[in-house]
């Protein structure tokens, strides 16, 4: 079928049919030649956002590199539910070492891509936020500060969801985990922890860092994209809701990585060698209540007494994050 | 060609000949010297194509060389002491995985106490990883056993641990012979993987296995390991044909023809114990020594044989299995199953206690009368000791061990140790 332009109106959000784009803006996925990177039948959950944000962001980084792409992976949900013995997902070459070593066992494999004279073939490592964050920070740093040729993308949940939800250092303050239990005097994970990856990646000047949600696949894709453009030390920081973890319902992942977008509470942006370069606007601005309410693990702050103050604390968290990142496009 | 060299110097050499392709390197004593030189020859030039990363600490070494590897490319590293136990997941995993990566541990102790001298305490704290294990005798051995080491990892498809005893090894200058290029790719093949990441054809490397077949997948790993049994003693005896020197093999007697008491040992000791029995069989003293060079898989036959027509065995090792005795010693125990001779475990040279003539002399004489204790530390100054458990009886609040041994010594460097 050939391609016909055709006029229409936007609605006010993305929810642009990928028919009425050109074809090199349309989404990976919507072609019949996608890549499958991660086939059907794997053990995710229902409505798990990291299988969706894998799927996009691999099969994307195939379509850049046109099928050259080799993928090490961090212990973690990921892993698992893609290789139950003796099956296996991935379409692609693909190896999992250990919790804390995917991007070290990464820059192992580029090495040896480029002193075989293979350098067309890329690499991509992968974990989730504890892997990458926590157990595995020290070799992401050290990928970084050596500037090795891999594109990391992290995929946060705000947890390790697979070993049964308990706190990493990008739990978000006040959310309850098996380890940050919604109990006490100041229940959920305490405030002035944890770390934003994202902002330490750009301190290491790589070449590009972005972050990125489920929410919106296609901004997703672009900056996939863009990384396999550019050779040295890449990250991308996906955020990934997990209905297990988070309390959601499954047909609400998209929904909720949109408000953790909309109301600040995680910045989407795009950076090369330590300078933010875009942001993607808060389009509706939301107060965070609308963000945290839907979830569990915050429903201590919704009970008879609300925590007023707590909630305050988190929108003051969001408004940081809205001014130091300029997301209403203020700059 | 003969060369007057450091023992790092010559096992650099040694490699670069194997045409590594991917060398990690993060810095522990004994073993820079080792990483420094291969460093100079990528960064020179002289050593391509190969590609040296500088990494953040040993676990990410070995991780590093679990992707090399398992995109195709033949990987080396080196460590020591603590640097093995920080990288020791990546090292079961590397044998997990199969993948055949060479690596130099320069022997040294292990701490608490902060230790940097020569024991074998590391690399055996590591014996049940899955590696091959061989130990050098001296830098000639060194040198060879990473050449076979490639060949025979490779063919495996399994890690190999060329051990080789820090600062007394890696520090010492010895007349070594360098083999050339040709020599080393006459006997060393290009590393044919047997599996590989490659996009042309997708595989999974490492998936989850559950009960239903990790037994299956283990005991693939001990059948594979049991297949070196056969090959190294082939590959040493295709090693003298191309290099023209015996190098190598499982374990090699020494003197024990017709021998009552015979000493089992690992590395470089061995020339010592040497001394001592050609000095003692001079006196007329049935006396001779088994050194063994491969340590994992354990050549159980082998040592068996080597041992049978003795009344005695003692066994001296620079390791120890706190809380039984000895390590070595219950590996050869286990070798000597259903045998009726005397056993003694001798706990020797930990942190880099000197082992003199004079004691093993002392110690083989009392051997031989059979009044040694099963388990003896040599040299083990028992007044330090009792001071300071009459200090622990006395107060409840002792103190550090370490430092409370040292405040009684006094002057360490002073000493003769």
């Amino acid at each position: 079928m050939s391609f016909q332009p055709i006029k229409f109106y936007q609605t006010g959000t993305f929810t642009v049919g990928n028919r009425l784009l050109p074809p090199e803006q349309r989404s990976v996925q919507a072609s019949g030649k996608r890549f499958n990177s991660i086939n059907s039948g794997h053990r995710a959950c229902q409505g798990c956002g990291e299988a969706l944000g894998a799927r996009y962001a691999i099969d994307a980084a195939m379509e850049a590199t046109d099928g050259r792409l080799v993928a090490a992976n961090a212990t973690g949900c990921l892993e698992v539910f893609s290789t139950p013995y003796p099956e296996t997902s991935w379409q692609i070459p693909w190896i999992h070492s250990l919790f804390g070593n995917a991007a070290a066992v990464a820059t192992g494999i580029a090495a040896a891509l480029k002193v075989k004279g293979q350098a067309q073939t890329r690499v991509v490592a992968q974990g989730g936020d504890g892997g990458t964050t926590d157990i595995g920070f020290g070799c992401l740093s050290g990928m970084f500060e050596r500037n090795d040729d891999v594109l990391y993308i992290c995929y946060d949940n705000g947890g390790y969801m697979n070993t049964g939800v308990q706190r990493s250092s990008a739990t978000p303050p006040a959310a309850r985990t098996a380890t940050t239990p919604a109990v006490g005097a100041a229940p959920g994970n305490v405030f002035g922890q944890g770390k934003f990856v994202p902002a330490i990646a750009l301190a290491h000047d790589i070449p590009y860092v972005a972050t990125a949600t489920v929410a919106d696949l296609r901004d997703l894709e672009a900056k996939v994209r863009r990384a396999m453009e550019i050779r040295g030390a890449r990250y991308i920081h996906i955020l990934v809701p997990c209905p297990l973890g988070w309390g959601t319902q499954s047909n609400e992942t998209i929904k909720m990585a949109r408000l953790a977008k909309e109301t600040g509470i995680f910045p989407v942006f795009e950076a090369e060698h330590g300078e933010i370069k875009a942001v993607l606007p808060i389009r509706h601005q939301l107060p965070v209540e609308e963000y945290l309410k839907p979830q569990k693990r915050y429903a201590h702050l919704f009970g008879k007494q609300p925590q007023v103050e707590v909630i305050a604390r988190l929108q003051a968290l969001a408004d940081r994050n809205i001014k130091r990142y300029g997301l209403l496009g203020q700059g | 060609m003969l060369k007057q060299m450091e023992g790092s110097r010559a096992v650099a050499e040694a490699v670069a000949l194997c045409r590594p392709e991917v060398i990690c390197a993060y810095p522990i004593s004994p073993q820079t010297h080792i990483v420094e030189a291969l460093g100079e020859m990528v960064k020179d030039g002289s050593l391509a194509p190969c590609e040296f990363i500088n990494v953040e600490s040993e676990f990410a070494a070995m991780s590093v060389a679990v992707g090399a590897s398992a995109a195709g490319a033949r990987s080396y590293t080196a460590t020591a002491s603590q640097g093995l136990l920080y990288m020791a997941e990546a090292v079961f995993n590397a044998s997990g995985l199969g993948l055949p990566i060479v690596m130099t541990v320069a022997n040294r102790a292990i701490g608490a106490p902060i230790n940097i001298w020569n024991d074998h305490s590391d690399a055996l704290a590591m014996r049940d990883a899955g590696w091959i294990q061989l130990f050098a005798e001296n830098n000639q051995e060194a040198l060879d056993l990473h050449i076979q080491a490639f060949r025979l990892g490779e063919e495996l498809s399994l890690p190999v641990m060329v051990c080789m005893d820090g600062f007394i090894l890696t520090h010492a200058f010895e007349r070594v012979d360098m083999p050339t290029q040709a020599q080393v790719d006459a006997y060393l093949p290009c590393y044919e993987p047997r599996q590989v990441l490659d996009p042309g054809e997708p595989v999974s490397i490492g998936a989850m296995v559950g009960p239903e077949a990790f037994m299956e997948v283990r005991y693939l790993a001990h059948a594979r390991q049991m297949e070196a049994l056969k090959l190294i003693p082939a590959y040493a005896a295709e090693f003298k044909a191309v290099f023209g020197r015996d190098s190598g093999g499982l374990c090699h007697s020494y003197r024990t023809e017709d021998a009552e008491t015979i000493v089992v040992a690992m590395g470089s000791v061995l020339g010592t114990i040497k001394d001592v029995i050609d000095e003692m069989r001079e006196a007329g003293h049935k006396i001779g020594v088994l050194g063994i060079t491969l340590f994992r898989p354990f050549p159980v036959e082998g040592v068996r044989a080597g041992l049978l027509g003795a009344k005695r065995v003692v066994v001296l090792e620079k390791s120890m299995a706190v809380g039984l005795g000895g390590i070595l010693s219950t590996n050869v125990r286990m070798a000597l199953s259903g045998l009726h001779m005397h056993g003694y475990t001798v706990i020797a040279g930990l942190g880099g206690r000197a082992i003199t003539r004079k004691s093993l002399l002392g110690l083989f004489l009392k051997a031989e009368k059979d009044e040694l204790d099963h388990v003896t530390f040599l040299d083990l100054d028992w007044v330090m000791v009792n001071k300071q458990l009459e200090r622990e009886k006395a107060h409840r609040r002792s103190g550090p061990v370490a430092e409370n041994l040292l405040r009684d010594v006094g002057v360490v460097a002073a000493r003769n140790y």
